[in-house]
């Protein structure tokens, strides 16, 4: 008997990340927002999901990411490709260094108010991002223009948010089943225990939000050369669309699981595309709306879901 | 940056100027502040959609001005709407999130925020709308000093409200139930106090506090469809100061919020008074953090 594991599935979504854009040339950036989607949401369940630190101010390090590689793209004169892997690099560790200094100050702050404050880092970022003349202040900035031939922009970014959202999935796989997966769920499930336990909380803490950090900063510049263009408050810190979408994508695929997040992406994302053609100019309320019935009435999402239907089968 | 600073020192009746009109400023946000400590005291809820049921009384004061209405009558019926709208979220919504994780009921109420604000840009649209209230100005030291008539009477009612809360959560019968479930809602229940209509009341209560501020808010300053989540920041930063039970703190910590954030836009510029609002409340929440941190090392 052939039971489907995590490599089929696996195996079935790279074959159709590669050949997806092949196939379907005309929806690569709808494909490329698709993975952008999913690094999102498994960037939050490591935190929000695994952790039980649920951030709602994980934008900054996206729109750090989006900030540092148009600024190295302005002002290093590189050609454009040295110029955008040096300031996926940039982007990536001022993320990094950003997650440290704030974790070392808010990770030790719980429930509510963890909640509200990284709400106001992520506006408050948006916010001085959108009167720092340096960065273009309101009028946000423009990144370089890709070079290739027309048609290989789009599968250049399509394919490069495809590989980091495999590569973010396959290393938070790797890392959920290790002692360190085993202690950010202890420290979601019982703080105090997993202190008295005698775990390094702090460290730990710090190091998981770092490596969001890591993913969500190179998927911003790779995102703000996908869109070309870098508003401070529209895209780089767009706590009411992409910041809310983060959580919302892995609350309904089901927070804590594996596969949740991405499901969530998915399902989130189709889901949203149709709204764009049926709904203008009402997805932001649509968008309100979805977020109150999914967390009052299925807080457990997909995943959640289908592990209840299969207990009470089983049972 | 500086040079604004100096400003300050050179010519002390316009640092009196910045420094009153930021204190009767913050009259608003000690009023929309009340209904925060309420439902976070009673229902244990951070109550995200604060700020857009601000908002929503500063629109229901424009339309009624629109249609005819003298301002002042604005304040009363934005009270009596938001009164009926917040009896209606309970309902629809809140009392399904009250005894569930936090996490379930922050997020509940942040896709109520958006909801809200999304749906009055699309019905009133993005413009920055103000109210005349027409009741003048009161000038201090030869003109340098102007205060609105409307923003002292803001801080009137602030005042008059705090104190009539807290007689009514002392002395009424409904008050003294709504005192009664936040202490304990199960031994409350057991003394036949039906802690569903409390919770109702309690929220409803909210939405007249928010409506009235809203109302001042719209007469005083400006709304726009936007300016709901600094509203919410600004009430959970004063109640995070103050404490959910503390009606005189809650003033005090809302009119030093006001003074304050009226100094930072004028020293930093008004582009930067949102950032400002933000990111103080980060840096309240680490340092109540790292108080909270010493008092625990005293222990081990």
């Amino acid at each position: 008997m052939s039971r489907i594991t995590d490599w089929h599935i696996m195996g079935a979504l790279a074959l159709a990340g590669i050949a997806g854009p092949l196939l379907l040339p005309g929806l690569a950036t709808q494909i490329a927002f698709l993975w952008l989607m999913v690094v999102f949401a498994l960037t939050w369940d490591m935190l929000g999901g695994r952790m039980g630190y649920n951030s709602f101010g994980n934008i900054v390090f996206f729109g750090i990411g989006c900030y540092a590689a148009a600024v190295v793209q302005r002002d290093a004169g590189l050609p454009y490709f040295e110029g955008l892997a040096l300031g996926l690099l940039v982007g990536a560790a001022a993320a990094v260094l950003a997650a440290i200094v704030f974790g070392a100050a808010m990770l030790g702050i719980r429930g509510h108010y963890f909640a509200i404050g990284t709400l106001g880092l992520g506006i408050a970022a948006g916010e001085i991002a959108a009167g720092w003349d340096y960065v273009g202040a309101g009028s946000g900035m423009a990144l370089p223009l890709y070079p290739g031939e027309l048609g290989s922009r789009e599968l250049f970014f399509c394919y490069s948010l495809f590989a980091l959202a495999g590569v973010c999935f396959l290393v938070f796989r790797w890392l959920y089943g290790t002692r360190f997966g085993l202690a950010l769920n202890a420290i979601r499930d019982d703080h105090d225990k997993a202190d008295a336990m005698g775990l390094r909380t702090t460290p730990i803490k710090i190091f998981a939000w770092s490596l969001s950090a890591f993913f969500l900063a190179i998927s911003g510049g790779l995102a703000a050369n996908m869109i070309g263009f870098i508003d401070p408050r529209d895209v780089a810190f767009a706590g009411a669309t992409f910041g809310v979408w983060m959580v919302l994508m892995a609350i309904l695929g089901g927070k804590g699981t594996l596969w949740g997040p991405v499901l969530g992406a998915f399902v989130f994302h189709i889901t949203q595309e149709l709204f764009w053609t049926y709904l203008l100019g009402w997805q932001r309320v649509a968008l309100g709306l979805l977020i109150v019935v999914i967390v009052v009435f299925f807080p457990q999402g997909i995943m959640g879901w289908w592990a209840a239907r299969r207990a009470r089968a089983v049972s | 940056m500086l040079d604004n600073l100096s400003l300050f020192v050179q010519y002390p009746p316009l640092a009196a100027d910045v420094i009153l009109n930021g204190l009767l400023i913050g009259s608003i946000f000690a009023l929309a502040a009340y209904g925060m400590a309420l439902v976070w005291g009673v229902l244990n809820i951070v109550n995200v959609v604060q700020g857009e049921l601000v908002v929503l009384g500063g629109y229901v004061t424009f339309l009624a001005v629109q249609a005819g209405l003298p301002p002042l009558l604005g304040l009363p019926l934005s009270a009596a709407v938001m009164f009926c709208l917040g009896w209606l979220i309970y309902r629809a919504v809140i009392f399904r999130v009250v005894d569930k994780d936090i996490f379930i009921s922050i997020l509940a109420t942040f896709g109520l925020s958006i909801l809200f604000q999304q749906l009055a840009n699309a019905l009133f649209g993005s413009d920055v709308r103000t109210v005349d209230a027409g009741l003048g100005s009161l000038h201090l030291l030869d003109g340098t000093v102007t205060l609105s008539h409307v923003k002292l009477l803001a801080f009137v009612l602030a005042l008059g409200a705090g104190g009539a809360l807290w007689l009514f959560l002392r002395h009424a019968r409904l008050g003294q139930a709504i005192r009664a479930t936040a202490q304990n809602p199960r031994a409350a229940r057991i003394l036949g106090i039906d802690t569903n209509r409390v919770y109702a009341m309690t929220y409803a209560l909210n939405g007249a506090l928010c409506g009235a501020a809203g109302s001042l808010a719209v007469m005083a300053w400006t709304i726009h469809p936007y300016v709901g989540l600094p509203y919410t920041v600004r009430s959970f930063m004063v109640v995070v100061v103050a404490g959910v039970g503390n009606v005189a703190g809650v003033v005090a910590a809302g009119l030093g919020l006001g003074a304050l954030e009226n100094v930072a836009g004028f020293v930093f510029g008004v582009e930067f008074q949102i950032a400002f609002v933000f990111a103080l409340m980060v840096v309240i929440l680490v340092w109540r953090n790292a108080m909270a941190a010493r008092k625990r090392s005293y222990l081990e």
